[in-house]
């Protein structure tokens, strides 16, 4: 009751800082990424540029694609480290079927159905054996890694089908077609996430999985439907970056699992589940995106690149702590 | 010593050992206390009474360095010199102790560790700790409590009434000069309670000022020498306990008469209900670790109360009626159908509802909207091939605001910046909404206050008297006798008597809990 009363008064002072204080409350990591793109508009050479921006986009995509099942992996308290791996994994697989001969298509759906199947694996294990998340796809991060070199050899498999290379390379009306791939991923995502049942149970075991349970929820299938589909756009990703690197790499998708962690990490969601939004984690692989190009436009090598991606994953982090604290 | 120890005591009589006064403490701009004082004096038990969120464990928390006081918010003097404590820790050197009602122990730690956690331990010549004095450390404060607890067990082995004694070791080896104790029984046995006193007699002898809360008024008349009340994070009364009586100290703490405590008009046993089939029957249902052979019946239209003492295998017994754990001998009859429940989804689809004994940890879903968490059980049925109609679910949810009464802002509203009443209506209405025939509820009014507690109980009795038939546990006796028809008693996981409305006593209960000790 006192509380109302005196948070009653204190509104009507409204002022300029109050005002920006207000729009940072609510923006925040937008606010961060309008900031690094102003700042980048003029430092960085040609930033701007549409063509630049476009190619940001495309270079996102894939990690996009992951980081979306990362979010719903992470919004029910857990973690997906095989991602990376489901990657190569998925690439070699669709194009060695692709070579086989087989319609393109089916190939690259084979490729996505392994990526489902790692994932099922993942969840089954962690909802029936209750054995950590962590531990789960710290396991299949290995194997699934070395699947991906037993099959191959140990080389790239060149990839030949026109097909199959325009779903990560091509274009349609000059817009690289990953970037539909990862709008329609996104879109889709939001829709479930907000109005599904499926969403729904999502942040509530996440948010606390013993009520969640003794509610009726069917806790254990739906962590496995979670994890599946994270495997399954790890697979998505997979053959989309074997189209556009013309190859099934073994070796492809290195640390793609740490950066799609630090994109939904970014975009605001809680690594102890419950708690973010798919519109955040799109921010924040965004803003890990821009860096590293206004960065590579600015001729800063490699290297050093790294460095400041890992400062600004914590700074950025920080930065939206302390929003969060003023805002309760 | 003995002789310094009286001169002390006799030299203190009249001057506090600690005195706090017009205490105010704001949190972001909501007053939680407001001009609250207290005298301690050496060798008292004080009883700090209040309803929750009088203000209590604030204050108590301002005693202990804590929290600070507001700026120009009153005054702590401690052997008459004004003080200021920097931290709890400064607090405790200077010979301030809290036992805090959650545990605060290390559960991978033996006790030693956990009884001599923050001070400085023996160490050799290396800097290597001597285990050996350690223990024996630990040992000795064990020994002056007289228990019997191994000093090189874990925590984590330990039963949560011997945690409780943990506890309260490492407090009293801090040579504390005022000791506060927050619930200390809230978990103990009857035996273990009566050891507790014991201590507290030999610290009284001591010249220790003791600060006890506790809900419970037989423990308070029992050992108390003063009280104060709080009511709203303001000073209401301060007195000799002789002075005052159970009702009178309810009436100071909720400014108004117990009389006013909900009662239901009973549901007559009339030979008509011995004839119906009971909408919920249990023969003989033992689970894996505490509940052995419980049979009894519940019919359509009463409240059950299931009474016994924390431990007694209540929440067990009624977690297994819901699936939540394991049956592993017996049968459950609904509507006079054996069911095989499995799981709580199972125990759903035969319209058994549970309301969880601890509604944050097992019941809510904190950072979800108050109407998500009201349809969270019911979704299903406000959805097509899985997308929820969002519009169906505002209307239901809606109408479970209204019918309950709960206090919110908006349907979108957290439901963590609820009250404790509104949070419990707001685990009620979920069940109510998948239309259940049985409600198990566990505590339905713990940690609620007592306006709140008088509407959940009309709202029971009005859910009963339409036919709902409920099983309600509750360590509160008096309210088992306000709103059950029948009251059924358990003990070490045992049935171990049912009582009638009409009969039923508090004596006579308490009896029945602690048979078979």
């Amino acid at each position: 009751m006192k509380a109302n009363a005196q948070t009653a008064n204190q509104t009507p002072s409204l002022n300029v800082g109050k005002i920006l204080h207000g729009l940072w409350n609510r923006l925040g990591m937008i606010m961060i990424l309008l900031l690094l793109c102003v700042v980048l508009s003029f430092t960085a050479p040609n930033f701007l540029d549409t063509a630049n921006l476009l190619n940001v986009l495309k270079q996102v995509s894939i990690i996009a694609i992951l980081a979306a099942g990362m979010t719903i992996v992470i919004l029910t308290g857990g973690i997906d480290l095989s991602v990376g791996s489901t990657v190569a994994l998925s690439g070699v697989i669709s194009v060695m079927v692709s070579s086989a001969g087989v319609n393109p298509f089916i190939a690259m759906l084979s490729g996505a159905a392994v990526g489902y199947a790692v994932g099922l694996i993942n969840g089954f294990f962690t909802a029936k054996t209750k054995l950590p998340a962590f531990i789960v796809t710290l396991g299949s991060f290995t194997y699934v890694r070395g699947l991906a070199y037993v099959i191959s050899g140990g080389y790239p498999i060149v990839l030949a089908n026109e097909i199959f290379k325009f779903i990560g390379g091509g274009s349609i009306l000059g817009i690289p077609t990953p970037i539909y791939i990862m709008l329609l991923v996104y879109v889709v995502m939001f829709f479930v996430l907000k109005y599904t049942m499926f969403g729904r149970h999502i942040y509530a075991i996440g948010g606390n999985e013993e009520a969640a349970r003794l509610t009726g929820i069917k806790v254990e299938r739906s962590l496995i439907n979670v994890y599946s589909i994270s495997g399954l756009l790890a697979g998505l990703g997979g053959v989309v970056l074997a189209g556009r690197l013309y190859s099934g790499q073994p070796t492809a998708g290195q640390m793609y699992e740490l950066d799609a962690i630090a994109a939904v990490i970014l975009g605001g969601t809680s690594l102890v589940g419950g708690r973010g939004k798919i519109q955040g984690t799109i921010i924040g692989v965004l803003i890990m995106g821009v860096i590293s190009n206004g960065l590579t436009l600015m001729d800063v090598n490699y290297y050093w690149q790294l460095v400041v991606k890992g400062g600004v994953i914590v700074a950025a982090v920080l930065l939206d702590r302390l929003r969060g604290d003023n805002a309760s | 010593m003995v002789v310094k120890e009286a001169i002390k005591q006799k030299s203190n009589l009249k001057q506090p050992v600690l005195n706090m006064q017009g205490i105010s403490k704001t949190f972001s701009s909501v007053t939680v206390l407001n001009n609250v004082k207290i005298e301690l004096f050496p060798g008292e038990v004080h009883a700090l009474m209040g309803e929750n969120g009088a203000g209590k464990s604030t204050f108590m928390k301002i005693l202990a360095g804590i929290h600070q006081p507001d700026q120009n918010g009153g005054e702590i003097y401690y052997k008459g010199q004004p003080v200021l404590w920097k931290d709890p820790i400064d607090a405790r050197n200077k010979g301030i102790s809290v036992i805090h009602q959650e545990l605060n122990l290390s559960p991978n730690l033996t006790i030693s560790e956990n009884i001599l956690m923050g001070t400085k331990f023996p160490r050799n010549r290396f800097g290597m700790v001597k285990w050996d004095e350690v223990h024996e450390r630990a040992q000795k404060v064990l020994d002056s409590m007289g228990s019997k607890l191994n000093p090189r067990q874990l925590v984590s082995t330990l039963s949560v009434a011997q945690q409780q004694m943990v506890e309260i070791a490492r407090a009293l080896s801090f040579k504390a000069e005022v000791l506060i104790m927050d619930e200390p029984t809230a978990s103990l046995t009857d035996k273990e309670i009566t050891k507790l006193f014991e201590i507290i007699h030999d610290l009284k002898k001591q010249g220790v000022a003791i600060v006890y809360i506790s809900h419970r008024m037989e423990e308070i008349f029992e050992i108390s020498n003063r009280f104060t009340v709080l009511r709203d994070g303001e000073w209401i009364a301060s007195g000799p306990i002789e002075e005052t009586d159970p009702d009178h100290l309810v009436k100071l703490m909720v400014g108004r008469d117990l009389k006013d405590l909900f009662n239901r008009t009973k549901v007559s046993n009339t030979s008509s209900q011995k004839n119906d089939i009971p909408v919920l029957e249990l023969k003989n249902v033992s689970d894996k670790k505490l509940v052995k052979n419980v049979s009894f019946k519940v019919y359509p239209g009463e409240i059950v109360g299931l009474a016994g003492l924390v431990g007694a295998g209540r929440t067990e017994l009624v977690r297994t009626i819901f699936g939540a754990s394991e049956l592993t001998s017996g049968e459950i009859y609904v509507d006079g159908h054996s069911v095989n429940i499995n799981s709580p989804i199972d125990a759903i689809a035969n319209g058994i509802a549970h309301v969880p004994e601890s509604r944050k940890e097992q019941g809510l879903f904190l950072s979800m909207s108050v109407k998500e968490n009201i349809l969270m059980a019911e979704l299903k049925s406000h959805s097509k091939s899985g997308v929820v109609n969002w519009k169906d679910v505002n209307a239901t949810a809606d109408r479970y605001i209204k019918d309950l009464s709960i206090k919110i802002a908006t349907p979108e509203q957290p439901v963590s910046n609820l009250s404790g009443g509104n949070q419990q209506k707001t685990v009620i209405a979920r069940w109510l909404s998948i239309s259940p025939k049985v409600l198990l509820l566990d505590e339905p009014t713990r940690g609620v206050d007592i306006g709140a507690k008088t509407e959940i109980h009309k709202i029971v009795s009005k859910l009963a008297d339409e036919g709902l038939a409920v099983l309600m546990i509750s360590s509160e006796l008096p309210e088992v006798l306000g709103i059950s028809d029948r009251i059924l008693v358990m003990s070490e996981g045992r049935l171990t008597g049912e009582l009638s409305s009409e009969e039923a006593t508090q004596e006579k209960i308490m009896y029945l809990a602690t048979r078979g000790e």
